[in-house]
């Protein structure tokens, strides 16, 4: 039984990544004017209307297909860790992410979000296209390894690093902290405790640093002392990601 | 403040259709894919000049359609630059078999949608090269200038060249040997107002400018006391001089943009100073532009942009250009 309940919470299917996106859609639009009122001090003040455009875009994608195929939003913990249904592959699911996001938003953060779920995209397909069965779920273990591979296409598209104040600096120390407590043998709700957590001291040290990057790079150091609102954005979907898979 | 809208959401779709009823022997829309195209697109063995921004910022860029300059401009939402799906539907609408170029304004979002595109247009083998704009002079690293007035001098040369049948690597030579030349600087006197925002992007006392300000409505460089016209204007043109090492000899193209906000008697006042220092220096004004030609919504303020030109460079510029704002 208590097999069962580990290997439940610790594999990742299609319908879990959905939610984990609906999750972070609404928090997203619920922080609409807080994310823009932090560009405003740095940068030209649209991230909330750009993020905003493209959850809801998402929400138009993704939300349909929850309901066609007959899973309600709040159908919870059970219904998120069912085996995906036939036409969810997670690489599917996550580049027709990639697509809506680069197609819908515009402005550096749909180049940089877009960039982040095309890379996952691939790298999820290719996990998947070795087995036996490419609609199975995944473990926690390769998600935190298609993250990485998000996370590599992010910073690629973008040049940057750590440390330049971006959103990078939210997620790197984030899926850094997932993959520890992953081999550490900690159980998913750890790992994104644990990935959340990361992602908010992320976020939070942004306040510090000059922009390197991006158009709050422009104020030189008049840009420090401002909270990163693309590292904000990213913290929050950690912390969609905790309440979608822990 | 008030503005002349009447949804917020419909502003940009709105000011398309305009532009459309007002210049449709120029130019068509895409509604769709929200991109402004050449009337008579494809031309034929012509390679096509393609550029987009967020937008805001009118006449830039879709004013700047039209036959001597640009076959399609994108817009995006206010200030945010427009997506891949959106230049590659503009490509396709208006490559003409001989190549297109992109003018690419340097910023993080301009560049990286751009760069997807063009990865887009590659798989579609449709070939595809850039010029990048970069003559913000208020950004120190030089390699991360912001894109600013030279954007109107680079389509404006480009497109001529195209038009004269130049090939796709020889108008992205010129094109890129244009935008060596240029560099800017602009300053604000306001804020200005998002219209899905209702508010000013930054707090701006009346009694203060910022200097070195790009045109998203973001911060400037420096925050100074409100001083005179002729001091701005002296604020502005040094880093220029410095920059693009100014000598006695040089022939100039000069432009003095409104950013939105402020009258064209004030602009001229910008101008007459403007005209003083550069001839005292010994510097050829060859052709002044001085009205709003690159703006940020109701922005008060101004960017003053010089290119140095040669022979070749200055007959591209002369060359004839039919478009809602250059014509000759
Ligand atoms: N090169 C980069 N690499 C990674 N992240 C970046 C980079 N440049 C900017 N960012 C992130 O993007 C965020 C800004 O996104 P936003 O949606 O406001 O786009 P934008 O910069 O306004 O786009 P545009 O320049 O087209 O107006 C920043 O807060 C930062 O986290
Ligand atoms: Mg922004």
């Amino acid at each position: 039984m208590l097999v069962m309940v580990h290997i439940m919470n610790s594999e990742i299917s299609a319908s879990c990544i959905e939610r984990w996106l609906l999750v972070f859609a609404e928090r997203i639009l619920e922080k609409k004017d807080y994310l823009t009122d932090l560009d405003a001090a740095i940068g030209d003040g649209d991230h909330g209307l750009n993020m905003a455009r493209g959850v809801e875009r998402l929400r138009e994608r993704l939300g349909s297909k929850l309901v066609a195929a007959g899973r309600p939003l709040n159908a919870g913990l059970a219904a998120a860790t069912e085996p995906a249904d036939a036409e969810t592959n997670i690489g599917v699911l996550l580049r027709t992410v990639a697509m809506t996001l680069i197609s819908g938003v515009g402005g550096a953060a749909g180049a940089l979000y877009g960039s982040f779920f095309l890379n996952a995209a691939k790298e999820a397909a290719s996990l998947l296209k070795n087995g036996a069965d490419p609609q199975r779920n995944i473990s926690i273990a390769e998600f935190s390894q298609v993250l990485r591979s998000g996370l590599e296409g992010l910073k690629q598209r973008g040049k940057a690093g750590l440390d330049e104040k971006t959103m990078i600096d939210a997620f790197e120390p984030a899926i850094d902290a997932l993959q520890d407590s992953i081999e550490q043998g900690e159980d998913a709700t750890a790992a994104f405790t644990a990935a959340c957590q990361a992602a908010e001291k992320g976020m939070q040290k942004t306040i510090g640093m000059q922009a390197l990057k991006g158009r709050a790079s422009y104020l030189g150091p008049r840009s420090i002392g401002h909270q990163d609102p693309g590292a904000t954005s990213t913290f929050y979907l950690f912390e969609a990601a905790r309440k979608a898979f822990a | 403040m008030q503005k002349l809208i009447n949804l917020p959401i419909d502003t940009v779709a709105e000011s398309l259709q305009g532009l459309e009823l007002a210049h449709e022997k120029i130019l068509r829309v895409s509604h769709k894919s929200r991109f402004v195209y050449r009337a008579d697109a494809p031309v034929h063995g012509k390679v096509a000049i393609v550029s987009g921004s967020g937008s805001g910022h009118e006449p830039l860029n879709v004013g700047y359609v039209g036959r001597g300059m640009l076959d399609a401009a994108c817009l995006g939402d206010v200030f945010t630059s427009p997506t891949p799906m959106q230049y590659l539907a503009a490509t396709e609408m208006v490559e003409g078999g001989a190549g297109v170029l992109y003018v690419v304004k340097n910023h993080t979002g301009g560049v990286l949608n751009m760069e997807i595109a063009m990865e887009m247009a590659a798989e579609r083998e449709i070939m595809v090269k850039t010029v990048l704009v970069n003559d913000d002079v208020a950004v120190d690293d030089a390699a991360n200038r912001r894109g600013l007035g030279a954007a109107i001098f680079v389509e404006k040369i480009a497109g001529a060249a195209a038009e004269r049948g130049y090939t796709l690597n020889q108008v992205q030579a010129v094109a890129k040997r244009s935008s060596t030349q240029c560099r800017s600087m602009g300053v604000a006197l306001t804020s200005c107002i998002l219209p899905n925002l209702g508010r000013p992007t930054f707090d701006l006392p009346a009694d203060e400018m910022e200097i070195g300000v790009g045109i998203h409505g973001e911060r400037g460089r420096q925050r100074i006391p409100s001083t005179s016209a002729d001091q701005v204007v002296e604020l502005l043109l040094e880093p220029i001089m410095a920059d693009l090492e100014v000598r006695a000899g040089d022939r100039m193209l000069v432009m003095v943009s409104g950013l939105g906000g402020t009258p064209q008697q004030e602009l001229y006042i910008v101008y007459r100073h403007l005209h003083k220092l550069l001839t005292m220096r010994g510097v050829t004004i060859e052709q002044q532009l001085i009205g709003n030609y690159i703006t940020s919504l109701e922005m008060a303020g101004c960017a003053v942009t010089l290119m140095r030109v040669d022979a070749e460079l200055l007959e591209l510029w002369n060359a004839p250009v039919h478009t809602p704002t250059l014509w000759w």
